[in-house]
């Protein structure tokens, strides 16, 4: 690992007074390759993901990214640098009324103006990328379908190729593969990796599921209680640790 | 168990309800009393509503050109109105909707729109005729203050129910507001705005057929002069070409929705 893509410092986020979600949380996320953060519902997994672009305030800390600290830019530069930040989502989160192709464009909003977008006036370059990205998630032949129509795999791929439009300097995940079928979570997975990895974005990823953590990450956050209890690689996951992470025992049996 | 009241395990009809059914009752029978409404009085009144019938009939134009301009003054008001309102209505609508704008926004904007729906057209009317002076532009005014309120209240209501989890993708990818509302909101919220609009292109049509009874333009002036001369007949003939204008009008609504929303299916919410 050369430098790092994002790194976090002392962050805190509570949602009411005197009751932290996340505490002191310091992180240095690397310029490639995926981490994974597991930990028990609640634990502020996805919490500390929106800290990170903000859709969640943090209430302090330091998040520096591109040479910026992210908590203390404006308006306008929070949205530059949104823009070079993807975000999937466990929901997908589609426009579910606009097509497939208007949701890939929606992550070239941030460079298009208004009055451009609502015309769909988009530079050929965002289109033609958009109709190879489609080719590259498997939905090729889809540009026109609504998103409402498609199934819950389908549906997340378009999010990823949305996500990946934004030619982001790091992708977020929140739990994206929550809501979808064990062996379509394994399809995602290895899609977020293959493409991920082809273009070295570094990938910050929430997930619930253990083994496919074990299985594509190269670093995982084990968080419980607000604090990061591991930090290490997939094959330090023992026994121990995922007791320590989500407590208890008779689960792991 | 024990702690709780003994009352917890009854099952009794709510007395509360009780009183206030008994009190709607006994409003109703003194408000007939002070009123006067009794059959009595209905039955006698018969009698005179079939004379005026009998008068009306057989419908007779008596006027054409009043007629003719007056309808077309009406269609003009109702479409002019509409188009003014609903375009007006769009950013006070938005701004009303207070899960996309901070408070010192929607606030105005709601007061705004309880102000545009707290009259009947016609006092509007009535308003902008002295305003104004008489004629279609003070019919237009009052029909537009009306869809303004309609509109906006219902377009900041849909908007205040749709998902955030569509608007936050679309924030996340950095757009700049005015894309995150055109990408993020107006999609979720546009079949039902098209139904506002439509439903009030219709009520508008029927409210300017009546703004001309007080000076503010279009064929209701024509009609209360009619009425005025006992002209019965005329009256009549000109009551049956507004329903005819208003079914058209049902027409015209339903061709409008079915170009917008495909196959004019209202789409379910």
């Amino acid at each position: 690992m050369t430098a790092s893509a994002l790194s976090i410092r002392n962050l805190d986020k509570e949602y009411a007074r005197g009751k932290p979600v996340l505490r002191g949380i310091s992180l240095e996320i690397g310029a490639t390759g995926i981490t994974a953060i597991i930990g028990p519902s609640g634990t502020g997994k996805s919490t500390l993901i929106r800290c990170v672009n903000r859709l969640v305030e943090p209430t302090a800390g330091e998040i520096r990214f591109q040479g910026e600290d992210l908590v203390k830019l404006d308006r306008k530069g929070l949205r530059l640098a949104r823009r070079q930040i993807g975000m999937v989502f466990q929901e997908y989160n589609l426009v579910e009324r606009l097509s497939v192709m208007e949701n890939l464009l929606c992550g070239r909003l941030g460079y298009v103006s208004p009055w451009k977008a609502w015309l769909r006036k988009y530079p050929q370059a965002d289109i033609d990328r958009a109709f190879s990205l489609l080719d590259t998630v498997g939905l090729a032949g889809l540009a026109n379908q609504r998103a409402d129509s498609l199934s819950g795999g389908q549906r997340q791929r378009v999010g990823i190729a949305r996500a990946i439009m934004q030619e982001p300097k790091l992708l977020l995940a929140d739990e994206p593969t929550s809501s979808l079928d064990p062996k379509t979570s394994v399809e995602i997975m290895a899609l977020i990796s293959s493409i991920c990895r082809g273009n070295s974005i570094p990938v910050m990823v929430n997930m619930h599921d253990v083994e496919l953590a074990k299985r594509f990450a190269d670093r995982i956050i084990g968080m419980s209680g607000g604090t990061i209890v591991y930090d290490g690689g997939p094959a330090g996951l023992d026994e121990g640790v995922l007791k320590e992470i989500y407590g208890g025992e008779g689960w792991l049996q | 168990m024990k702690v709780a009241a003994p009352s917890a395990r009854d099952f009794r009809r709510n007395p509360l309800t009780a009183a206030a059914w008994l009190a709607l009752a006994a409003y109703v029978a003194y408000a007939c009393s002070r009123l006067d409404f009794t059959w009595a009085r209905f039955v006698s009144g018969l009698d005179n509503g079939a004379r005026f019938i009998a008068r009306m009939l057989p419908p007779h134009i008596e006027q054409p050109d009043a007629l003719l301009t007056g309808l077309a003054e009406s269609l003009e008001i109702a479409v002019l109105a509409s188009c003014l309102g609903i375009l007006v209505s769009l950013p006070i609508g938005l701004a009303a909707a207070r899960n996309l704008m901070p408070a010192w926004a929607s606030w105005p904007a709601r007061a705004l729109i309880a102000l545009c729906r707290s009259f009947h057209p016609v006092i509007v009317a009535i308003l902008f005729v002295k305003a104004v002076g008489f004629g279609a532009l003070a019919g237009i005014l009052s029909l537009a203050v009306g869809s303004i309120g309609f509109i906006g209240k219902l377009f900041a209501e849909a908007i205040e129910e749709i998902s955030l989890k569509q608007v936050e993708a679309v924030r996340a990818t950095g757009a700049p507001f005015m894309s995150l509302v055109s990408y993020g909101v107006l999609p979720q919220v546009f079949s039902r705005f098209i139904g506002f609009a439509t439903y009030q292109l219709d009520s508008n049509l029927r409210n300017s057929t009546m703004v001309g009874i007080v000076g503010a333009g279009g064929i209701g002036g024509t009609l209360f002069a009619a009425f005025q001369r006992f002209d019965y007949d005329f009256v009549c003939a000109i009551l049956l070409c507004i329903i005819g204008m208003i079914m058209a009008g049902e027409v015209l609504a339903a061709w409008v929705r079915g170009v917008f929303l495909e196959h004019g299916k209202v789409e379910e919410e």
